[in-house]
């Protein structure tokens, strides 16, 4: 593999999110749902807050520490489902898991916006848990609050 | 033999990963293997594979002979006084998990100390974690010094006559110091406790003494040494684990089994319930005569010589902290790293690409890395087979890693 099989991995838009993190911080509001999640392999981790009124996700923020992948993965995460329905949050992180096993993924009337930029995360096995952090925790914090 | 000699030695540092030749740089997780061991295990299933202390039959005496004659080897590398101190696990986890359960509860109570260090891996943190919460004893941890070494003073001051069992680590498989043991030793026995070490990166690379060293349980894994997965050794002086009480029961491990009581065989056996790891025993045998053969004093040296080599080196790279004690003299071959706004995994992704392997991430040692104030940390750990070009593939790597950063972004 040489640099240029790097460049799938590293996009510019990932490297972007990585440095400009969208949605910084923590939502102080009551009612808010706060889900922490490790990756207890690496020590990479997420505090994920989000608002949903309405059935609607309306806000959300991330705290963390990680590497290049999980923290992109989670600026991007949180851009992508703030004004979604919770359904359609929680179709898009089966979008994104499909994504990570290099499957054929339905974009249906999603529009995925920058994470298409992760999909090169696929063919690099040993970070797929990276870029899955930050998912996994609004998949389980979107679904504890639906029960 | 020279390190290009052993290199010959060891099949599967011959390939290429991702386009370029493996520069294997992930030792400290775990070792590779020589064509010896390989052959032994593969010998072992061809030829005599059988259970051993049972069967009359001729592979059966053959299987114990070589699973027997794998603890006296091991006895005589750590210089234990005798293979009933000698007692075949799973792996260091297992053998301080053992000392934990068995020793520690039976011996631990409220008002009681156990004296651990700050940089401990996970493995000899959370077993005295359990045993803590179990007996209502105190977990203690030494301090560590700017550089990450332990002070003898802290000993003294940590260790109390409250104190019933100290337990550390040989050599930090984080900063790679070498810790002095057998002083810590000599201040937990003034006070009346145990000396427990945790030998799982002592064992690969120094010359281990056990009663040089007066430790009363020394623990350690094969497959840091040139050995098979799966198969440790937990050495205990024998008074003591005479008076302890095994951990799991069944089969292999009993002498009378009656309806309602049952007694247990001498030492070790009583510690060895189930089929034990036979092959795994015999491929750790095949590893200390490899060793053995190599000469742990000339390995110390070699080790010591990369890590003096690792250091000087990898500081000329620009924005690179090495963690751990400057000094390499006092450095098994470890060295951990963090290159200036670059997570390590992205590090270790990027030397990836470049056939060099090294590990990223918290190296089960989570308080260690908080002491550090890092989240995680990137590591390269040499052994016999590693040279000083494979340092040089290193660096350059690295090297390379901060232009590619700096251009992406």
């Amino acid at each position: 593999m040489s640099f240029n099989n790097l460049d799938t991995l590293y996009r510019q838009v990932i490297m972007d999110h990585y440095k400009n993190p969208r949605n910084k911080g923590i939502l102080e509001e009551d009612g808010s749902l706060t889900i922490n999640m490790n990756n207890p392999t690496c020590g990479d981790r997420i505090q994920l807050t989000m608002k949903v009124e309405d059935g609607k996700v309306s806000d959300a923020k991330f705290e963390g520490e990680g590497c290049s992948i999980s923290m992109s993965s989670a600026s991007m995460m949180t851009q992508a489902i703030k004004g979604r329905t919770v359904e359609d949050a929680i179709k898009l992180s089966k979008i994104f898991s499909d994504m990570m096993l290099g499957k054929e993924y339905d974009e249906e009337d999603l529009d995925l916006g920058d994470i298409e930029a992760l999909q090169g995360v696929a063919k690099f096995p040993a970070r797929i848990k990276c870029a899955t952090l930050a998912w996994k925790a609004m998949e389980k914090g979107l679904n504890e609050d639906s029960q | 033999m020279n390190a290009r000699e052993i290199r010959e030695l060891f099949p599967i540092l011959n390939q290429e990963v991702n386009g370029n030749p493996l520069v294997y740089l992930d030792s400290a997780a775990t070792s590779q293997k020589p064509v010896q061991v390989i052959e032994a295990l593969d010998k072992y299933y061809r030829e005599y594979n059988s259970n051993v202390h049972r069967g009359v039959h001729t592979l059966g005496t053959r299987a114990t002979d070589g699973y027997e004659g794998a603890r006296e080897k091991v006895r005589k590398f750590i210089n234990a006084k005798s293979i009933q101190e000698v007692i075949f696990t799973r792996g260091t986890t297992t053998s301080l998990n053992t000392v934990a359960a068995s020793y520690g509860r039976a011996n631990l109570s409220e008002g009681d100390e156990i004296v651990i260090s700050y940089m401990e891996h996970h493995s000899n943190i959370i077993p005295w974690q359990q045993v803590a919460k179990a007996t209502g004893a105190t977990l203690k941890y030494l301090p560590l010094q700017g550089d990450g070494s332990i002070s003898l003073e802290d000993a003294k001051n940590t260790i109390t006559t409250n104190t019933k069992i100290v337990s550390v680590m040989q050599v930090s498989n984080v900063l790679g110091v070498i810790n002095p043991v057998k002083e810590i030793a000599r201040i937990a026995h003034e006070n009346g406790a145990i000396m427990v070490v945790d030998g799982a990166q002592s064992a690969p690379h120094l010359n281990v003494d056990v009663q040089d060293l007066d430790c009363d349980f020394f623990a350690f894994s094969s497959h840091k040494m040139c050995g098979p997965t799966g198969i440790g050794v937990l050495y205990g002086k024998k008074h003591l684990l005479e008076q302890m009480e095994p951990v799991e029961f069944g089969g292999e491990m009993i002498d009378f089994v009656g309806l309602y009581e049952s007694t247990w065989k001498e030492l070790p056996w009583k510690f060895e319930g189930g089929t034990p790891i036979i092959a795994g025993a015999i491929g750790l045998g095949a590893a200390i005569d490899f060793l053995n053969e190599v000469g742990m004093e000339h390995l110390e040296a070699h080790e010591h010589k990369l890590a003096a080599y690792a250091m000087e080196k990898m500081s000329t790279v620009e924005g690179l902290t090495i963690y751990g004690p400057k000094d390499a003299s006092n450095r098994a071959g470890v060295v951990t790293f963090n290159l200036e706004d670059v997570h390590p995994h992205d590090v270790a992704t990027v030397l990836d690409a470049e056939g060099i392997a090294v590990r990223a991430g918290h190296h089960c040692a989570q308080p260690l890395m908080k002491w550090l104030n890092v989240s995680a940390t990137a590591r390269a750990s040499f052994y016999l087979y590693n040279t000083e070009d494979d340092i040089d593939k290193l660096v350059a790597g690295l090297v390379k890693t901060k232009e590619y950063f700096s251009d992406v972004f």
